[in-house]
């Protein structure tokens, strides 16, 4: 498994997440290309399925970036999806499988080194977890 | 204050009496309709029904132990474009009365100008069950009535009903008690909400109290007592089904795999579910549609690929959904053409889901759904680790 790359689906908040990625590109700073971003207009408009599919598409993991609490663009959605991905983690458990593969972290716009960080991070658990398990299976 | 009286029951029949009560709301035009289930004309089967007055009120069986459909489903559809103007009294078990204030809280439903009236649950039996018990001739309301009675437990009555933790429905108008009552003689009638305190002064039946000094058997910590004996072998019997659920789901995706490949998507869970509400189901839009390239696409990724696509992330998806709001049913185990074991699956996960948030869908209209609100200070560690 040494030459195991993850791939990570981000969902990052326009707001937030999406600029502080911007901001830690522009400072240069270095991080695994493991992650392929997708903008959204908010961490609150990821419903658990778009999460879901990614993991049963083969994606090693789901990270989603959103503002701090109480930062949220729109007042509450980062909340929301507090609670969201809560009950999603709890349902993953519940049946048996890995919740360490979905990600949720606040990273404002000006947190380019934390963003940066999240991902060596996400990128390095991935890699001591290894391959997500869906791919073996014809039957999903 | 809450009013409890007795309704007599005659020859112990039970069915005939508590008709005679919705007979007489109707009569005396306290409702200007009923939701009640009727029997088919074939008697192997009942549906609910809207009756505007008493004839056919012979076929009402509102003890009947089968479920076809949720009317919590029924009730939404009738109320969802404009409430009643008159009151139109409708006849519900536990699940159904808990759906209903979920579907409320959803604004697919409205109370206004419903009578809801409770009735004590004994479990239902599967729709096939119930026909097959017909065949053979038995009634099974009186069956089942005989059982409960003896003590004894029916190990043939719906998964769903078995472990169920609410017996007693909740958050009605009125409700109709057999649970710890001697329902050969007496069925008890209590009122839970002012609404129906004043139907009940409409009637002349006799105070519990009053029953107490001629009729021993009649008191109510009889029926609590009998309530939480009743309650706590359900309580054991679904902690037993979790734990077994537990073991099952040790093995990651590979059980879950073995658990729904069977799954031939035809959504029937998600059409019986009183809790799937929405008009139209994110699994059913274009999302799922695909050119014939795609698939081939996919089946080259991994060798093969099941077909129909997409069933688990349907499952896990709608569970997602519906998790926190699921009141443990278990129609829509009822309507899996492939006897995927969803009760049991659905019962835990929600549990869990509704223990974190301390929410029990159904209890309060006050409560706001999970999914719709939040508090600041709440899962901190979400998002900081």
């Amino acid at each position: 498994m040494a030459n195991f790359e993850p791939k990570i689906v981000g969902f990052l908040c326009n707001w937030c997440t999406y600029a502080g990625a911007d901001l830690a590109g522009t400072s240069r700073i270095q991080y695994p290309p493991n992650i392929r971003p997708i903008r959204v207009m908010c961490s609150g408009s990821v419903d658990s399925v778009y999460i879901l599919r990614a993991l049963l598409e083969g994606a090693d993991g789901v990270f989603i970036g959103g503002c701090h609490p109480g930062d949220c663009h729109y007042v509450s959605g980062n909340y929301k999806e507090r609670r969201r991905i809560t009950v999603l983690k709890s349902i993953l458990k519940s049946l048996g499988l890995d919740d360490g593969r979905v990600w949720i972290r606040w990273v404002s716009a000006s947190e380019g080194k934390r963003y940066a960080d999240s991902i060596s991070e996400m990128t390095s658990h991935l890699k001591r977890l290894g391959p997500n398990p869906v791919s073996k299976y014809w039957s999903l | 204050m809450k009013k409890e009286v007795v309704i007599e029951v005659k020859d112990a029949r039970v069915k005939e009496a508590i008709n005679s009560f919705l007979e007489s709301l109707l009569e005396k035009n306290l409702v200007s309709a009923l939701l009640v289930p009727r029997e088919v004309p074939s008697k192997d089967n009942v549906v609910q029904s809207l009756m505007t007055n008493s004839n056919g009120l012979k076929e009402v069986n509102v003890i009947s132990p089968v479920l076809p459909v949720s009317s919590a489903r029924i009730i939404s559809e009738m109320t969802r474009l404009s409430s009643y103007k008159n009151p139109v009294g409708v006849v519900l078990r536990s699940c159904e009365i808990r759906a209903l204030i979920e579907l409320v809280k959803l604004k697919q439903a409205s109370l206004d100008n419903l009578l809801i009236i409770g009735v004590d649950c004994l479990g239902t039996y599967s729709v096939s069950d119930y026909q097959n018990l017909c065949k053979q001739g038995n009634s099974p309301s009186d069956e089942l009535l005989r059982k409960f009675k003896e003590g004894g437990e029916d190990t043939k009555l719906r998964k769903a009903c078995q472990v169920c933790e609410y017996p007693i429905p909740s958050n009605a108008d009125l409700v109709i008690g057999l649970i710890g009552v001697d329902f050969e003689k007496n069925i008890l009638l209590k009122s839970g909400t002012e609404k129906g305190e004043k139907i009940l002064e409409n009637f002349s039946f006799l105070p519990v109290r009053a029953c107490t000094q001629t009729g021993p058997e009649f008191n109510q910590s009889k029926r609590e007592e009998s309530v939480s004996k009743y309650l706590s072998k359900k309580i054991e019997k679904r902690d037993a089904l979790f734990s077994e659920m537990k073991e099952e789901t040790s093995g990651g995706w590979e059980n879950l795999l073995s658990v729904f490949s069977t799954c031939i998507n035809c959504h029937n869970c998600m059409r019986v579910c009183p809790l799937c509400y929405c008009r139209e189901c994110f699994f059913e839009s274009p999302t799922f549609e695909f050119g014939s390239e795609k698939y081939l696409l996919w089946a080259k990724r991994k060798g093969s690929i099941k077909m129909p696509r997409d069933t688990i992330l349907f499952h896990l998806g709608r569970m997602s959904h519906m998790a926190t709001s699921c009141v443990g049913c278990g129609l829509c185990e009822q309507a899996c053409p492939s006897n995927i074991p969803l009760l049991k699956i659905f019962k835990m996960v929600s549990y869990k889901v509704q223990q974190i948030f301390k929410y029990v869908p159904g209890r309060d209209l006050e409560e706001p759904l999970p999914l719709t609100t939040f508090k600041e200070d709440e899962l901190r560690s979400v998002g900081e680790e």
